[in-house]
C-alpha cells in the first residue's frame, strides 16, 4: 500500500528528519494561500500514487501566489497515471548544491532488508548502479539484531561522504530504516535528500509503501493519518466489478473466490489458484482468447462464494461464455466447484451447457464433479487434456459461435 | 533416495486441531507418513485420527525424534510457532501458512539459518517424495495424491503449490515420476529458493532432471541462473513461465504475495532470457515440461 508524499514525509516529520516547508492545498486558492504563508520560491507538487510526476507535468514552480494559484488549477486539473490528485503539496524551494538517494527495502535473495544510499540523487538510481556502481552503497541490516547508527554510517560511508555530511545524512538514513521496521514498510525512500547551498540537508521528496498483509497491525497510525481501511490504494483504483468481485470474497472466510480484475474481452474466466491463474490467463491470450476478467479462486470456497463469483462473471455486459478451468487441485474439492459454478450461472438467469464453454478441474473429488456436469450437460475435461489445451478449445468455442 | 524428506521421516502438525489441518493429518496419515502427533495449545490430551495432540513442541522433541514440523497455524501466530520448533530443535519447518507479515518471516528465517534449520515456505502446499513421506497438503487425499505423483527421476520446484502439482501430473503420465517434489511458496521472502535447494538434488542419486515453476517478480530465477552457471550442474533444468501477461502491467498484483513486477529484472522477459542464457529450457506449455526434459535426460 502506497503512501502519497506528504503522508510517507508526515511520518519522516515525527522521526525528526529534516524538511522543507510544506503546505497540503486541496483546492487552487489553498494553495494561493500557501505560497503567501511559505513566502518567496515554492514547489507545487501533484499528490499522485505514481512516479514520473515531473515528466507528466505534475510538477510546477510559482514565486507568487498567482502564480502559485495557476500552477495549481493546471496540476489538479491532471490525471497522473489513471489517477486524480489527491491534493498539491506546496513546499519551501531552496538553491540545491548536491542531491543524495537513500531507500531501505526488502532484499530477497539476501532475505533481510538493504540499505541503499547514493551521492549521486536525483535521478534513477538503477542508471547510477550500472554506470557509477562506485557511487551506490548496498548495506544489508538483520531483523533480530537492534538496528545501530553504525550500520547507517556505514552506508553513508562507502560512497566516500566525510565530514559533517556524514553524520547529518546517517541520523536520516537511521530513522527512514527505523521507519521501515516499525511500520512494516516494504519500501522506504528519499529522493533526492538535497544539501542546500547553505549547507542545511533536507528530504526533499520522500516514497513509502507498506506491505498489505501488515496493515491490520497498524491501524491506529492509518487513521491517525486519515487513511481508511477500503482505500486499497492500488495502482489503478477499483472498477465498480472489482468492487463487488471483493465483496464476494469477503462473504465467508473458506477459501478464496476473489483478486478479481477487469479486462473488456467477451471471455469469462473464473480460474485458480494463484499460479494456475497466472498459466490459464496467459493460455486463453496465446490461443487468441480476450478474456473479460482475472481472478483467482482456491482453498476449497464453498458453493455460495464459487456461485456468487461465477454469476457476477457470467453477468458481466460483453461476457459470452465462461470458462472453468484450475490446475490439478489438492484441497479444493471438484465436486464443490462444479456446484458452484452451475449454481452461479443459473441464479443469473443462464443454461449452464450453454454459457459454460469448458470445465477443466482435476483432482480431488473429481468423479462426483463429472457426474453432475455431465446431469447438466456442460462439457468438461480431465487431467489427460492439458491446461493449455483446455483454454484453446474454449476460445475456439466461443470463436466458432462468433463466426456462426 | 529423495530429498528432504524419506521413509523414515517423522514429524509433528502445529495447529492440527484446526479444521484444515485436521484433514491434512488424515491425508498424511493415509499416505502412509511418519506423523507423530501434533501441538495446539490448551488441548494436550486430545487426539487426531489416532495420534496425540500436545500444548509444546518440546513435549515431543523431549521425548522423541522429531525431524520435521509442518506449520498450519493462523497467521497472527504462525511466526511464533515457527521460532518454537527451531528453539526445540527441529531442523525442518514447512510453513504452509499464507499472509504472514514479510518482517515476521525475515526473522525466522534468520533465526533458522542461526540455527541450522531450514525452512519451505511459507506460503506453500509442501514437500513430497513419492511413496515414501510427504509434509502437507501437496496432492490432496491420498488416493488423488498418488495419482498426480508418481516415484521416478525428476525434481520438481515451484512458487505455486497448485502448480507444483500440475507438472507432477504431466511428468508422472509421461512416465519420468517425481523423486521429490518442493512447493517453495509464493511470497517475496521464503526460507529455501530454487538455487538453495539445487545442490540437495545434486546430491540426490534418483534425481536425473529437474523441472521448475516460476513468475514475475523477485530474483530467484536469477540466483538460480547464476548457480548453474557456477556450478556445472550435471542436472538438466527446465523451467515454465508463468504471468507473462503481467511484463505489459507494472505495479499491479496478480497471483501471489511475491508476484508483481517493479523493477526491469522483474519480467518475464527478462527471466527467460536470463535463464536460457545459463543453458535453462524454458517451456511455454506445461505439456513441453516432459519432453523437453526427456530429451536433455536422454542426452546425458
Amino acid at each position: 500500500m502506497r503512501f502519497y508524499e506528504f503522508e510517507a514525509k508526515e511520518l519522516l516529520r515525527r522521526r525528526g528528519v529534516p524538511l522543507p516547508e510544506s503546505r497540503l492545498a486541496r483546492t487552487a486558492a489553498e494553495a494561493a494561500a500557501a505560497q503567501r504563508d511559505l513566502g518567496g520560491a515554492v514547489v507545487l507538487k501533484s499528490q499522485v500514487l505514481s512516479g514520473g510526476r515531473m515528466k507528466a507535468g505534475g510538477v510546477r514552480f510559482a514565486e507568487s501566489a498567482d502564480e502559485a494559484r495557476d500552477a495549481a488549477e493546471a496540476i489538479l486539473a491532471l490525471p497522473i497515471s489513471g489517477q486524480e490528485p489527491a491534493g498539491v503539496l506546496v513546499e519551501q524551494k531552496g538553491d540545491v548544491a548536491q542531491e543524495y538517494y537513500a531507500a531501505v527495502t526488502w532484499d530477497g535473495r539476501a532475505k533481510r532488508p538493504v540499505i541503499i544510499f547514493s551521492d549521486m540523487g536525483g535521478i534513477d538510481i538503477e542508471e547510477v548502479a550500472e554506470t557509477h556502481p562506485e557511487h551506490v552503497s548496498r548495506t544489508h541490516v538483520s531483523t533480530l539484531r537492534p538496528l545501530s547508527d553504525y550500520q547507517a554510517k556505514l552506508a553513508v560511508a562507502r560512497t566516500g561522504v566525510t565530514g559533517g555530511d556524514l553524520n547529518r545524512l546517517a541520523r536520516i538514513v537511521l530513522q527512514l530504516a527505523r521507519a521501515f521496521r516499525e511500520h512494516d514498510l516494504t519500501l522506504a525512500e528519499i529522493n533526492p535528500i538535497g544539501k542546500l547551498a547553505d549547507g542545511g540537508i533536507l528530504a526533499l521528496d520522500a516514497h513509502m509503501e507498506m506491505e498489505a498483509e501488515a496493515r491490520g497491525a497498524h491501524r491506529g497510525l492509518l487513521a491517525d493519518l486519515g487513511i481508511a481501511d477500503e482505500d486499497t490504494r492500488q495502482a489503478r483504483p477499483p472498477t465498480p466489478f472489482e468492487v463487488a468481485g471483493a465483496q464476494v470474497d469477503a462473504q465467508d472466510t473458506r477459501g478464496v473466490a476473489g483478486n478479481v480484475t477487469e479486462f473488456s474481452g467477451s471471455l469469462g474466466l473464473v480460474i485458480g489458484a494463484g499460479g494456475g491463474s497466472l498459466t490459464l490467463f496467459d493460455a486463453v491470450r496465446s490461443a487468441g482468447g480476450d478474456p473479460a476478467n482475472y481472478c483467482e479462486v482456491g482453498g476449497n470456497p464453498s458453493v455460495r462464494k464459487t456461485a456468487a463469483l461465477t454469476r457476477l462473471i457470467v453477468s458481466k455486459p460483453g461476457v459470452e461464455k465462461i470458462a472453468v478451468m484450475m490446475n490439478v487441485v489438492s484441497n479444493t474439492r471438484v465436486d464443490i466447484m462444479a456446484r458452484g459454478v452451475i449454481k452461479g450461472v443459473i441464479d443469473a438467469g443462464f443454461d449452464p451447457a450453454e454459457k459454460i464453454a469448458i470445465f477443466r478441474i482435476p483432482g480431488s473429488w473429481e468423479e462426483e464433479g463429472f457426474a453432475i456436469l455431465r446431469r447438466y450437460g456442460v462439457e468438461y475435461v480431465d487431467r489427460s487434456v492439458s491446461m493449455h489445451e483446455a483454454a484453446r478449445r474454449a476460445v475456439a468455442k466461443l470463436a466458432a459461435q462468433d463466426g456462426g | 533416495m529423495s530429498i528432504l524428506i524419506d521413509r523414515d521421516s517423522t514429524f509433528i502438525i502445529q495447529g492440527i486441531t484446526g479444521r484444515e489441518a485436521v484433514t491434512m493429518a488424515r491425508e498424511l496419515l493415509d499416505y502412509g507418513a511418519r506423523l507423530l502427533g501434533g501441538v495446539t495449545p490448551g488441548r494436550k490430551g486430545r487426539e487426531v485420527h489416532g495420534v496425540p495432540v500436545e500444548d509444546t513442541v518440546r513435549a515431543f522433541t523431549e521425548q522423541t525424534r522429531v525431524d520435521g514440523s509442518i506449520v498450519v497455524v493462523p497467521p497472527a501466530f504462525a511466526a511464533d510457532a515457527v521460532h518454537e520448533a527451531i528453539e526445540a530443535g527441529v531442523k525442518l519447518v514447512v510453513v504452509v501458512t499464507e499472509r504472514i507479515p514479510r518482517r515476521q518471516v525475515a526473522e525466522f528465517v534468520e533465526h533458522a539459518e542461526q540455527e541450522g534449520a531450514r525452512i519451505i515456505g511459507p506460503n506453500c502446499l509442501g514437500i513430497i517424495s513419492p511413496g515414501k513421506s510427504r509434509m502437507g497438503g501437496i496432492g490432496g487425499s491420498a488416493d488423488a495424491t498418488r495419482r498426480a505423483f508418481l516415484p521416478g527421476s525428476v525434481g520438481v520446484m515451484s512458487r505455486s503449490g497448485g502448480m507444483t502439482v500440475e507438472i507432477a501430473n504431466a511428468l508422472s503420465q509421461a512416465g519420468l515420476g517425481i523423486s521429490t517434489a518442493c512447493s517453495i511458496g509464493g511470497d517475496a521472502i521464503i526460507g529455501s529458493t530454487y538455487a538453495e535447494l539445487m545442490p540437495l538434488f545434486e546430491a540426490d542419486g534418483e534425481t536425473r532432471g529437474i523441472a521448475i515453476y516460476s513468475e514475475p517478480g523477485g530474483r530467484a530465477e536469477a540466483a538460480l541462473a547464476e548457480y548453474m552457471e557456477a556450478s556445472s550442474s550435471r542436472l538438466p533444468v527446465v523451467a515454465f513461465m508463468a504471468g507473462r501477461f503481467m511484463d505489459a502491467m507494472p505495479g499491479m498484483r496478480f497471483g501471489h504475495a511475491g508476484t508483481i513486477v517493479e523493477g526491469r529484472e522483474d519480467t518475464t522477459a527478462e527471466k527467460i532470457e536470463r535463464m536460457e542464457r545459463a543453458g535453462i529450457s524454458v517451456a511455454d506449455r506445461i505439456e513441453q515440461i516432459p519432453s523437453l526434459l526427456g530429451e536433455r535426460m536422454e542426452a546425458r
